[in-house]
């Protein structure tokens, strides 16, 4: 018997069951997998709007007049500089310059951050703020996992459809990666722009309790319920990583192509020196975009070759509904990472031919 | 639910066999390609191969999977439904008509015995739907 430990439910969990949704379990939650169909959710993002349910993402606000400098300790991005209403994107790491997470900082004011990694971390990221805070420092963790759904809006139309729905007029103040607290359906919720698409979209925080409102008036105007399968092929045209596939605590972030988010000012934080040694020895090996140029498709695990030799594995990789080829990317030699390099993926003993291509596979048009 | 059509006969793995003129039509079945989701590509041989049958004939590639394809009998391949490469998606909206994937001339007709007729087929997945 395979032990099974209880899965997490997001509050819209019986919703999703009685639309349908074909759910998996994922990071420990159980989560729609898909609702019509991975395509076709797909291409509604790509092309109209679509919803999802990201419930697992974990995330903590930190309070008080010291929340940015606590969190700088614990990313290389220097949060410091970001203004009330700004957010970035950052990546966490440990003392050897190992990726702990990435995350996306926001500071919603300046005594009020909010940080959200991935659902597989969400302790790790906590307890790395956590243990990173001394006497003194005025600053405190906020955990609203637990009591908030989150809710992804994504798509061309994902503006005009908040805009219409529930929010009112407060979609249409935010800047790009602008974020803010309001009030949604009579309780505090906060809104930002940003995704994990590739395409323009909001992410939302409501209380659990308004959840299931929030999302069917979303529902009722016409968003398509999307699942993780379509934001994972959605995710890996666009070239954002995946925690665990693309990124973990034996990638750092030069090699991943991160290091334009290492900010090695006069502000300290954990892994700094390692990253400084890192950067001036330079990357052995690099993330990579590959893309199939026949039919076949690669996937997480499988060998990349040049001619015979094995040169690294596909950490992410799958089928692209909107380039309909297979698509992926993999950790080769530096020497190999020149877009038009021609290697090979070796899929189940037959190769596969792909090319080193630019990043990412898709951007949104204009 | 619909149970599987009951001209044909079907196998573990999830394919089906249809005799017709002396000939074999061979595809997979509507829990296969539920299962499977989006399919995206179909590898499949030539015609002219011989196979045996439950030999691994081919594979079939979705969005999220990939799974092997198993001859339901022996026979040889007569035709490739040229369909199915072209647009693997009919697999999905019609798996037992338009998405069927080979024509065999079948070696022995005496096979189709060792398979399931529809009613243990839907049993058996029957069983294995409730697992998920």
């Amino acid at each position: 018997m395979i032990q099974q430990t209880a899965l997490k439910l997001s509050p819209l969990d019986d919703l999703h069951r009685r639309l349908g949704a074909k759910m998996v379990s994922f990071a420990g939650w159980s989560l729609p997998l898909q609702f019509a169909g991975i395509i076709e959710e797909h291409n509604a993002v790509r092309r109209e709007v679509g919803i999802f349910d990201v419930s697992h993402m974990g995330r903590f606000f930190v309070n008080g007049p010291d929340a940015s400098r606590l969190i700088r300790r614990a990313v290389t991005y220097n949060v410091c500089r970001l203004q009330p209403g700004q957010a970035h994107y950052a990546v966490m790491c440990a003392a050897d310059g190992g990726i702990i997470d990435d995350v996306f900082v926001y500071c919603v004011a300046p005594d009020r951050l909010l940080v959200v990694g991935n659902a597989v971390n969400a302790e790790t990221d906590r307890e790395q703020v956590a243990s990173l805070l001394e006497p003194g420092m005025q600053a405190a963790i906020e955990d609203v996992q637990s009591g908030t759904a989150m809710i992804a809006v994504q798509g061309p139309d994902s503006e005009e459809l908040l805009a219409s729905a529930l929010t009112g007029a407060v979609v249409r103040t935010l800047p790009h990666h602008g974020c803010m607290e309001f009030e949604l359906l009579g309780s505090p919720a906060f809104i930002a722009q940003s995704g994990y698409t590739g395409e323009n979209g909001y992410e939302v925080i409501v209380e659990a309790g308004r959840a299931h409102a929030f999302w069917q008036g979303l529902l009722a105007a016409r968003a398509r319920p999307c699942g993780l399968g379509a934001r994972d092929t959605l995710r890996l045209e666009a070239a954002l990583m995946l925690y665990g596939n693309d990124i973990d605590r034996t990638t750092n972030p030069f090699e991943a192509g991160l290091g334009w988010l290492v900010d090695f000012d006069d502000e300290s934080f954990v892994g700094r020196e390692a990253l400084r040694r890192l950067q001036e020895r330079g990357v052995a090996r690099q993330l990579v975009c590959l893309k199939a140029t026949d039919k076949g498709i690669m996937r997480p695990g499988f060998p990349v070759l040049q001619e015979e030799d094995a040169v690294g594995k596909v950490t992410s990789g799958g089928f692209s509904p909107t380039l309909g080829v297979s698509i992926g990317m993999a950790y080769v030699p530096s020497r190999l990472a020149a877009v038009g390099t021609a290697l090979t993926v070796d899929v189940r003993g037959r190769p596969l031919p792909v090319t080193v291509v630019r990043r990412p596979f898709y951007k949104r048009p204009g | 639910m619909a149970g599987s059509p009951k001209d044909r006969r079907y196998t573990r793995e999830h394919e089906w066999v249809l005799l017709t003129d002396g000939e074999a039509l061979v595809g997979i079945t509507d829990f296969a390609q539920e299962q499977l989701g989006d399919l995206v590509y179909f590898d499949l041989p030539d015609p002219g191969k011989q196979l045996r049958q439950n030999e691994k004939l081919g594979e079939v590639e979705s969005v999220k999977a990939v799974s092997e394809i198993y001859a339901p009998v022996s026979g040889e391949i007569v035709e490739v439904n040229p369909k199915v490469n072209e647009t693997p998606e009919v697999v999905n909206s019609d798996p037992y008509g338009e998405g069927w994937l080979l024509r065999l001339k079948p070696a022995d007709p005496k096979e189709l015995e060792k398979l399931l007729p529809a009613e243990e087929y839907d049993a058996l997945v029957a069983t294995a739907g409730a697992e998920h």
